[in-house]
């Protein structure tokens, strides 16, 4: 605003007179407003709101396309999106009918819920009457599951993501990809057929589905050697092009598996690898830690080095003081001293924490409750409980049976179960507690797992009489994720889809993926 | 009107006519007899028009001297407008006090005090209400005349924050008592929405002062983040500063205005910041850190200072050998450490670029030191200099070699300088983990280490396979087959 305000004033100055409109997406918000009128130039821009609020990545991927809404809630506390995820809901029951069945779990999937329902109530007889297209609507914080979205990822999809970093659907492939001297920007969705094939595929299936792919296409083109003239003009007419679309489709995959695979090479992929699953596992922590140690040393990319840090946090309850200290200072060291501000903001929210002792958290609780009313005590206890958020990964996962257990090989070109998008060394979190909780249509059961992930109060379901909802619909689930969402986690769940026979929707405040969320926390622009 | 003299004095001494006073309740029953008095005398002089654009609403008994009657008129004049027309429904809530001392009538109040009256019809109740009031000079008790409600604003907190959800306007003015506004505030945090919450802040931060404010959010949690990120998002440090300082969360205060550092470009300057930041409040860690920040920044500019100038100078073989991409201000520590390397690897200690210099200063670990020196030094492919770093005397005088990182990253570093093969050998020779001795060996065609170790192992297999992999006729064969003949080694396969 401040930008844009300075703008108009330089124009003032020099005796410029404009018209200037600025145009607020998805909405604009009252702040913005308060500095347009302090900066005396309100009365002379024009303001349209351009509410566009849901982007179709995909067939089944729907996003909001706001990355920012990471930080301005996990950080800082700032709830504004939350109308626009209302308002963004309140439209597809306008277009699909209520949703019979809500479940939810986090603070934020709480208040989102509620203030949609409100909506829902204001604008009322919208949705009333309507036959239910969706049957389930499951609402999930991001904070649920932050292991997930930081370990790395190897389904076909995610690993582009993490290599070339998909934007709105699509990615950048540069000249080493294309084999040729210019860049190109590919949709990848389900309408790229070759995509379509490989993206939830675990990574060491790709290269030989596409070269298998390559051999096919190749006789197929050989087979135009023996036809006749109507033959060729037929296939000219109708295969070539497909064919051609095909290959060119192919060249490119195959370019950007090539690459992925230098690169991962050079990077020491397996033994990154094989220390995150250590870290997933809960074995030889001290290993990971001098890994984590080494890696900061020899400064190979500062968001990287976060990131372990943060997993190892997380698997293990916050890192012991000693390990916190040093590997801080060395972190500042090979990275800038700047980053102390980072390191804070990890720590506000609760991604990169130190172990404290019990009578630190008394310490800190005694004097925060004299400042507090008995009317505000519920509220203080909601602050309180993000101070204190204890990461009980390890718990859980036993609960959960996050860990496979394996006899023999993990088959990864049939998978038994979720666990294939991270090499069957781990489940997902956010896709178990789905799987779990649809399977009950309630929460019943899990109470000692919500406990452990610090949600008590913010577990909820909400059925209304299913007789409405038809049979079709209630095998259509529409997945909220508040905070953004992994590639893995989609692939995932479309395999459990594939599974159970569901089908999953997928509504994301945004896609995202381990290095955007550290890059969203990084103080310094890194 | 004329009046006589006589007359008025009967007025005045009359007791029944009490001088009109804006108290309200207690004078109702005066009030509402005055009121009907001038009713009926008004009727003579009451123009029907409805030249401004009211609605004929029935008086339903409502006196013209009334609070309804007269806002109603007010509406009219006003220039119907959407609320104008809500408030009309509204009137209920207007609490009875008489907004006109008294139209002129014969009841009028010392008609004495007013200048020149104008006989017969109200042509339009503004000429009534401008009138009656500015020709009356005389002091009148009463509620202070910008209570008259002449617009409605009246919803209730919880329609206000369902409006500004909306995005509608609406101004948040009425909401002038303390407990009106935490109300407000309240049903605000009620309705989740981030931005209605912005927008209510934003309102009492400019009509509160900041002590109450402060004292209000510190056990509103929710309310309380929205004002902080708010401040930080407007830049307005001061406030955010002092609402830190308020609630005695010291460590936010400090990071809050070392984060300030980040927006001043110029070196000197950002330094002289840094200094100042040094005594905040940080914990003992964190306040190491800012001395060491500063102290590095301290530190760079010397050395960028005085190595610009020896590179113009030109003198200095190393720069002009390799002469700089960029300069050093603003780096980490480790990079600083390498550049140090690099360039002035043979300085003494007492000087500020020396290697051992910044070690003692910042007490940089020995392994790290170690590393970033043998990066440094293999990048120059100063082959000396690293075997220097590895090489200790024992007490009995005997050199041997030894590394703090562990040999096998040593040897991943020099063959990324492109190490010759003898410097590679040597240091894989080093590496003490057998397996990884071998799988690094064969990765980087050290044969004689691979023969060596295989022998060493009693695999002749192994041996048997590397053998395919050396050039045919090479010496390194033919060492092969020595030992591959050689009737003293037990082979294990």
């Amino acid at each position: 605003m401040r930008y844009i305000a300075n703008l108009v004033n330089a124009d003032k100055v020099a005796g410029r007179t404009r018209r200037y409109k600025v145009i607020f997406s998805p909405q604009k918000f009252y702040a913005c407003e308060m500095v347009l009128e302090e900066e005396g130039i309100f009365g002379d821009v024009s303001c349209d709101e351009w509410a566009f609020s849901l982007l179709p990545l995909d067939v089944d991927l729907l996003s909001m396309e706001l990355p920012e809404f990471f930080r301005d809630y996990f950080l800082e506390g700032d709830q504004r999106w939350i109308n626009t995820v209302a308002q963004a809901l309140h439209l597809l029951s306008t277009l699909y009918g209520p949703f019979p069945n809500c479940y939810g779990i986090g603070r934020c999937a709480k208040m989102s819920y509620e203030l949609w329902r409100r909506l829902e109530e204001e604008e009322d007889g919208e949705t009333k009457g309507r036959r239910p297209e969706i049957g389930h609507i499951f609402f999930l914080d991001r904070d649920m599951d932050f292991v997930t979205a930081l370990c790395s990822q190897v389904v076909y999809e995610g690993l582009v993501d993490d290599t070339f970093r998909i934007k709105c659907g699509s990615v950048d492939f540069g000249p080493e990809v294309t084999s040729s001297d210019k860049s190109l920007k590919v949709l990848l969705n389900a309408e790229d057929k070759v995509f379509n094939e490989i993206r939830n595929e675990h990574f060491s299936n790709v290269f030989g589905f596409l070269s298998q792919k390559a051999r096919n296409l190749q006789a197929q083109y050989d087979r135009r050697r023996g036809m006749d003239i109507k033959q060729m003009k037929n296939f000219v007419s109708q295969e070539l092009k497909g064919l051609k679309q095909e290959h060119r489709l192919l060249s490119l995959h195959i370019g950007a598996c090539e690459s992925i695979m230098k690169k991962k090479t050079k990077q020491d992929f397996q033994e990154l690898i094989k220390t995150e699953h250590a870290l997933l596992e809960g074995f030889n922590i001290r290993e990971s830690t001098s890994y984590i140690e080494e890696h900061i040393d020899r400064q190979v990319s500062p968001i990287e080095s976060l990131r372990l840090m943060c997993l190892l946090s997380i698997t293990e309850n916050g890192l012991i003081s000693k390990d916190y200290r040093s590997l801080k200072t060395q972190y500042l060291q090979s990275y800038g001293p700047e980053h102390l501000l980072t390191f804070s903001n990890l720590r506000r929210a609760g991604l990169l924490t130190e172990q404290a002792p019990g009578d630190t958290l008394t310490a800190v609780e005694s004097k925060v409750s004299k400042l507090v009313t008995d009317k505000a005590a519920g509220k203080i206890t909601d602050a309180f409980s993000s101070l204190a958020k204890r990461s009980n990964f390890r718990a859980i996962s036993k609960k959960l049976n996050l860990i496979p257990r394996v006899d023999g090989e993990y088959d990864l070109k049939v998978p038994r179960d979720m666990a294939y998008v991270f090499s069957g060394a781990y489940v997902p979190l956010s896709c178990r507690i789905i799987e779990q909780v649809l399977e009950r249509r309630s929460w019943q059961g899990l109470d000692e797992v919500v406990r452990l992930l610090n949600c008590s109060e913010f577990a909820f379901t909400d059925m209304t009489k299913e007789d409405k909802a038809s049979s079709e619909s209630l095998r259509l689930i529409l997945v909220v994720f508040l905070g953004g969402c992994t590639f893995s986690e989609i692939s995932a769940l479309r395999f459990l889809g594939r599974e159970k026979g569901y089908r999953f929707i997928f509504l994301t405040t945004a896609v995202t993926n381990s290095a955007r969320l550290m890059e969203a926390m990084s103080e310094v622009k890194a | 009107m004329n009046r006589t003299k006589g007359d008025e004095e009967e007025y005045w001494n009359s007791s029944k006519f009490k001088a009109f006073t804006f108290d309200d309740e207690d004078d109702e029953l005066s009030q509402l007899k005055e009121s009907k008095r001038a009713v009926n005398s008004l009727r003579d002089f009451v123009d029907d028009d409805d030249d401004d654009d009211l609605e004929r609403v029935s008086w339903s008994g409502e006196p013209v001297g009334s609070i309804s009657w007269s806002i109603k008129e007010t509406a009219g004049n006003s220039g119907s407008t959407h609320e104008g027309r809500e408030q009309l429904k509204n009137r209920n809530s207007f609490s009875s006090y008489a907004q006109l001392p008294k139209p002129t009538s014969t009841y009028s109040l010392s008609s004495f005090f007013k200048g020149r009256t104008r006989p017969g019809s109200f042509q339009s109740l503004s000429d009534a209400l401008s009138d009656a009031p500015a020709k009356s000079y005389a002091p009148e008790l009463g509620r202070p005349k910008g209570e008259y409600r002449d617009y409605s604003n009246d919803w209730s907190p919880s329609d206000t924050v369902r409006r500004l959800r909306k995005g509608k306007v609406c101004s948040l003015e009425r909401f002038r008592s303390l407990q009106d506004k935490l109300q407000l505030l309240e049903e605000a945090v009620s309705m989740h929405d981030g931005n209605v919450i912005t927008a209510v802040l934003i309102f009492l931060k400019r009509t509160l002062s900041k002590e109450i404010l402060f004292r209000e959010l510190e056990v509103r949690q929710v309310a309380l983040r929205h004002l902080i990120h708010f401040l930080k998002e407007i830049g307005d440090q001061k406030l955010l500063l002092d609402l830190f300082r308020f609630l005695d969360r010291t460590e936010e205060l400090a990071l809050s205005h070392y984060r300030e550092h980040l927006n001043i470009q110029d070196p000197e300057t950002r330094k002289e910041f840094l200094k100042t930041c040094i005594g905040l409040p940080f914990s003992a860690e964190d306040s190491a850190h800012i001395q060491d920040h500063y102290t590095l920044l301290e530190r760079q500019i010397i050395i960028e200072a005085n190595d610009r100038h020896l590179e113009s100078a030109g003198q200095t073989e190393i720069f002009r050998k390799h002469p700089r991409k960029a300069s050093i201000l603003n780096m980490p520590l480790v990079t600083t450490l390498f550049y140090s390397c690099f360039y002035h690897y043979t300085e003494a200690e007492g000087t500020f670029s020396s290697p051992i210099n910044l070690k003692k200063t910042f007490k940089i670990p020995d392994k790290q030191y170690v590393l970033t020196a043998l990066a440094a030094r293999a990048k120059l492919r100063a082959w000396h200099d690293v075997d220097a770093l590895f090489t200790t005397k024992n007490w009995l005088g005997y050199t041997k070699k030894r590394a703090p990182i562990g040999f096998h990253r040593v040897v991943e570093i020099l063959h990324k300088n492109s190490a010759p093969v003898q410097i590679l050998q040597e240091y894989v020779n080093l590496v003490e983990d057998v397996d990884t001795k071998l799988n690094l060996a064969t990765k980087f065609k050290c044969h004689e280490v691979v023969i060596d170790t295989c022998r060493d192992l009693k695999d002749r297999q192994q041996l048997l396979a590397y053998r395919s992999k050396v050039e045919k006729g090479s010496a390194e064969e033919e060492k092969i087959d020595a030992i591959l003949c050689s009737s003293q080694i037990r082979w294990k396969n």
